[in-house]
């Protein structure tokens, strides 16, 4: 399913001393099966931004096609459109809210309109996809940890069986280990279901390694749109603006600056580890 | 959409109303919304159309804002109209099926209905104009006098104004859980009374151990920074009366003065010749 954005604007309180325009000009097109990195500064308008590729915000002025057709055309099925669309908001606690963990997740196949034993098929398959067995299935989502808890509104999401998943900052609060395991499970649905997924964070780490695009946003524009080695290329570019590259890019570059012979397109500690060895292993042939 | 709702929340501009100090403008709301009461009359509620006009005008805000918070009372205003004109007893002015409605009944209605949109208004002009720690500190000295009797003045005024700064975010939370749940496919604005009190469950649940969460997260951070209460405790910027502060006071005594004046000739209804 893909989703073209062109010429989108949208201003928050239009028309009172409060006016912000959040999102200035935005065009791009997100093809099928794609892993897209949305990243920005906080209040940089990228969670703006994903609120409407389902409708939540109406645009300003500005399309969004879905499939070809635009969402803001009359009659157009909105509620449909949140069905293909699915989108984690960055707290979980704004959306769980029922008495135990599965018939949260339930919810929101129930309200596709599933008959019962569906959606608890549903439900489980999402538990399982997110790593939530059988036995958290009776427990109240107030009692998970903020781990488990972003998994169960995950999995709420899932249950609905979205072609496109879209996560705002879904790691944002979370341990390395805790940050890991959802990214890797959303890597894994990428690969196996090869579901769209985009990705919103502030942290360049978290979409290095996974996304196939990153896409910077800054003051409500584009500011980058490319592939990661193509963007954290640009490293100065991305601290102007408040962000930073991953840090194996900064060692990659401190070790070029030193005169060592190592790649350029590092973005990840698995690149880095091998193109260090391969630099050692030239400098030790040189020796001999 | 919960954007609409404009009480207890204020629009910055720099107008003169603004700088006011907030015990003027919490008298002179009082006295306002008495005089609305006190005096009736068609020369009277023009009298208070043009004052009230003429304030907002002066305080910058949008007319186009202040008319929002006017959406909320929408169905109390209805009832009250209704009531008023067909259970006032009198001289029928016309007769439809077999309820009849008076003229008593359709002045009485008019009254009420004027009476409930400046209130609000009026009301909604000053928490527009006023920071809810400008409001609750005016409440606070304004008050003092109570602690005589032993209410704990200083208390009340802090849970106030922890109520009026926590309207914003709570609405700005109910409006994330909103769009979270219409995001599973929640409905909110479909279906009968029961479906949608039903449909309310999802986002009320979260937005109550929010709001808890936050109401536990507050008394911690300020009894960290030593909050123990109202006793012994000084201001960062005391309240002082500035010169339009007085004048401010001296135009309220003036309103009355000729309010009670145009009750007494009543001049547009001698023009009428309604007396």
């Amino acid at each position: 399913m893909s989703i073209e954005i062109e010429n989108l604007n949208y201003t928050y309180s239009a028309g009172t001393v409060f006016e912000v325009l959040a999102l200035k000009d935005i065009s791009l097109t997100i093809p099928d099966g794609q892993f897209v990195g949305i990243i920005g500064h906080t209040g940089s308008g990228k969670s703006t931004l994903v609120q409407h590729l389902n409708g939540l915000l109406r645009a300003t002025s500005g399309d969004i096609r879905v499939n070809g057709e635009s969402i803001y055309s009359e009659g157009y099925n909105m509620k449909a459109l949140r069905s293909k669309v699915g989108l984690v908001f960055q707290y979980p606690e704004y959306q769980l809210f029922e008495t135990d963990v599965f018939t949260d997740v339930c919810f929101g196949p129930k309200n596709q309109g599933l008959s019962r034993k569906d959606a608890e098929k549903r439900a489980r398959e999402a538990m399982d996809a997110v790593g939530l067995d059988e036995t958290y299935d009776r427990v109240s989502p107030f009692e998970l940890s903020g781990g488990q808890k972003r998994r169960a509104a995950i999995a709420g999401i899932l249950a609905m069986e979205p072609e496109v998943l879209v996560l705002d900052e879904p790691t944002a609060g979370l341990d390395p280990k805790g940050r890991d395991d959802i990214l890797d499970m959303l890597d894994g649905l990428h690969r196996d279901r090869g579901m769209t997924i985009i990705l919103v964070s502030h942290s360049m780490e978290d979409v290095a390694k996974y996304a196939d695009r990153i896409i910077v946003i800054n003051e409500g524009s584009i500011l980058m749109d490319d592939v990661p080695s193509g963007v954290f290329a640009r490293s100065e570019e991305i601290e102007a603006v408040g962000l930073a590259a991953p840090q194996v890019s900064y060692i990659m570059r401190t070790l070029r600056e030193r005169g060592w012979e190592t790649g350029r397109n590092v973005t990840t500690i698995e690149e880095a580890k091998e193109e260090i060895l391969k630099a050692l292993q030239n400098k030790e042939e040189h020796k001999c | 959409m919960l954007k609409d709702i404009t009480l207890g929340q204020y629009y910055p501009t720099d107008s003169v109303i603004h700088k006011l100090d907030p015990r003027v403008k919490l008298l002179w709301t009082l006295l306002f919304i008495v005089s609305l009461f006190a005096f009736s009359g068609i020369s009277c509620y023009i009298a208070v159309t043009l004052v009230l006009a003429g304030l907002i005008r002066i305080s910058k805000v949008p007319l186009k804002f202040m008319m929002k918070g006017l959406r909320a009372i929408f169905i109390l205003l209805l009832i009250t109209v209704i009531f008023n004109l067909l259970l006032t007893p009198g001289t029928e002015a016309f007769r439809i099926w077999k309820i009849s409605v008076t003229w008593e009944g359709i002045r009485t209605a008019a009254y009420m209905a004027i009476r409930l949109v400046y209130l609000i208004l009026g009301s909604s002009l000053m928490t527009l104009t006023t920071t809810p720690n400008d409001l609750t500190d005016g409440m606070e000295k304004g008050l003092r006098f109570l602690k005589v009797f032993h209410v704990p003045v200083h208390e009340i005024a802090m849970m106030m104004s922890i109520a009026l700064r926590f309207i914003p975010i709570l609405m700005e939370e109910t409006d994330k859980i909103m769009k979270a749940q219409m995001a599973r496919g929640a409905e909110f604005e479909e279906g009968g009374l029961i479906k949608k009190a039903k449909g309310l469950i999802p986002l009320l649940v979260p937005l109550f151990i929010s709001a808890f969460r936050r109401a536990n997260d507050l008394a911690m951070a300020m009894e960290a920074r030593g909050y123990h209460g109202g006793e012994g405790r000084t201001k960062l910027r005391p309240l002082k009366y500035q010169r339009r502060d007085h004048i401010a006071y001296l135009l309220m005594l003036l309103y009355i003065a000729v309010m009670i004046l145009i009750r007494i000739s009543a001049p547009v209804e001698h023009l009428l010749g309604l007396v």
